[in-house]
């Protein structure tokens, strides 16, 4: 049933029929355009649907390839829905979602979403220094609060001096994502095992967090392919249902410097939480598997807290005795994340969901049939429920 | 070193800091301050605001300690401590800055160990931007 004064939604209106992916690396040869078509191209091909059905795309902003320069590179049909998400990683999932509306309102029938990106061998956008700056800017950057990941540690600090989390609990979180990806051949971080001596003594890139708190930078695309549940039982693989999705931007909130409302703790996860469980029949205990976005180690506690699999200040105590690896409590990023298989501003993560639903994994958690995506906490975000 | 680009609404609080003052903006109806500026009231959604004095007194509600690669300016002076201020008066408002030894000094210019959350500190100014020392 429909909350009161809420439509019917979307619950399992679509799914996921198709994913692709290019090779990750720190670099690639090919263009941001040509990885993206090689992305869409394997999606429609894993789906078995033609790239003349397409009439639906969705991305979200830092994507150089557009709409029309997709449509007409790899031969889309008349397109009859499109749209871009903003706030960057925030946006992962929101691209599903805003497919799902679109098809479940009979906007389109087939979408596509993709992200391509060369962030390992291309420019970074911090090292900017004469482009007009977004106008939050003018409160940090010239203290020389520069990058993501000096934004992202200074809540990590107060959250660690609120509530007592240590460096062990976010070496916890980049174990398991680098365990997962010591298991995926198509990781960065295949053949490359993480040990907490590595951790403890590498070198600072913003104190309190060190080299291996910080995502990959990573050249690859990815893309996945969204029909309504009807079309989706014709389709060449097992479909992967939408469940839920939500987006959340809180009240007041200010992008990754958010510093300024009452709770700065208490980031857009806690928002899209409350309507993506609003919306769904399942709960946080009816969770195999999870993909939480992971730009940082820090994301995954908060984020653990904010979608409900523990109580406000114990993220940090979840991680402990290998909750988050196979067989743990909460497997998570299981083909090893923005940490250890790609940082592809978390289109992997939705990816790999589809991936543990179709039980196909490198990390298979066994019989998974719900999952929760998640796009980056402390941006204006989004997630996923998914389920088989 | 980056200069802030300012917008129209932000533009008063770096006016005020090149005479040396710390000001805030608030609403000129319900009297609620704000931060960062912006047009309209999300209180009372007045469009009429004032830049009000504050003491420049605060506490230290989190701090960071960038290592390079940082832009040349910035890396020249790492390790830096950065951190957010919460004003004595009004702890909804925190300012991002620096804790230096004395006005003008370099970002490096206090050791990082020096520094703990809940540390009192003052606001002092040069250059246009405004500067912590420990109180």
């Amino acid at each position: 049933m429909a909350a009161p004064g809420r439509a019917p939604g979307i619950k399992d209106a679509v799914a996921i029929v198709g994913i692709g992916q290019t090779a990750f690396a720190r670099r690639l040869a090919e263009d941001e355009r040509t990885l993206a078509c090689r992305a869409v191209l394997a999606a429609l091909d894993d789906a078995g649907i033609a790239p003349g059905e397409v009439d639906a795309l969705a991305s979200y902003t830092m994507e150089d390839t557009d709409e029309v320069e997709l449509a007409k590179a790899v031969g889309f049909g008349d397109l009859t829905f499109f749209g871009k998400v903003g706030y960057g990683g925030g946006g992962s999932c929101a691209t599903v979602a805003h497919l799902a509306a679109a098809i479940a309102c009979g906007q389109a029938t087939v979408g596509v979403a993709w992200r391509s990106r060369k962030r390992g061998s291309g420019p970074r956008p911090w090292t900017n220094t004469t482009a007009q700056l977004p106008t939050p800017a003018q409160w940090t950057r010239p203290f020389g609060l520069l990058r993501p990941a000096d934004e992202v540690a200074m809540l990590a600090r107060r959250y660690m001096h609120e509530y007592g989390v240590t460096r062990d609990h976010l070496f916890n979180v980049a174990l398991a994502c680098r365990n997962r990806a010591n298991q995926n051949p198509a990781a960065v971080m295949y053949d490359r095992p993480l040990t907490r001596e590595m951790y403890m003594t590498s070198r600072w890139i913003s104190e309190p967090l060190c080299l291996y708190d910080n995502c990959l930078e990573t050249d690859g695309a990815l893309a996945c392919v969204v029909v309504g549940r009807e079309r989706a039982r014709d389709c060449r693989q097992r479909p992967v249902y939408v469940h839920a999705a939500a987006q959340g931007l809180p009240a007041q909130h200010h992008g990754m410097v958010n510093y300024w409302t009452d709770d700065p703790l208490t980031g857009p996860a806690w928002t899209a939480a409350r309507h993506l469980w609003r919306q769904s029949d399942l709960t946080p205990r009816d969770v195999d598997v999870a993909q939480i976005y992971d730009a940082f180690t820090p994301l995954i506690p908060l984020s653990l807290e904010g979608y409900g699999f523990c109580a406000r200040g114990e993220g940090g105590a979840f991680t402990e005795r290998g909750a988050l690896e196979t067989g743990g409590r909460l497997p998570v990023n299981t083909g090893g994340g923005g940490l250890g298989e790609a940082y592809v501003h978390g289109f992997n993560l939705i990816t790999e969901g589809v991936k543990q639903l179709r039980g196909t994994s490198t990390a298979q958690v066994p019989g998974a049939a719900t999952c929760l995506v998640t796009a980056g906490e402390d941006v204006p975000t989004s997630a996923l429920l998914l389920r088989s | 070193m980056l200069t802030p680009v300012t917008d129209a609404d932000g533009a008063p609080f770096w006016e005020y800091a090149a005479r040396g003052e710390l000001r805030v903006q608030a609403c000129a109806d319900c009297g609620e301050p704000r931060f960062p500026p912006r047009p309209c009231c999300p209180h009372c959604r007045s469009f009429a605001s004032e830049w009000r004095p504050v003491p420049g007194r605060g506490r230290v509600w989190s701090y960071v300690v960038p290592h390079p690669p940082l832009l040349p300016g910035y890396a020249e002076q790492a390790p830096y401590n950065v951190v957010v201020v919460e004003l004595a008066e009004h702890p909804r408002i925190r300012l991002v800055g620096n804790v230096v030894a004395h006005a003008g000094a370099r970002l490096d210019s206090v050791d990082p160990g020096r520094l703990r959350i809940g540390a009192r500190v003052r606001a002092v100014f040069s250059g246009g931007l405004p500067q912590w020392v420990l109180a």
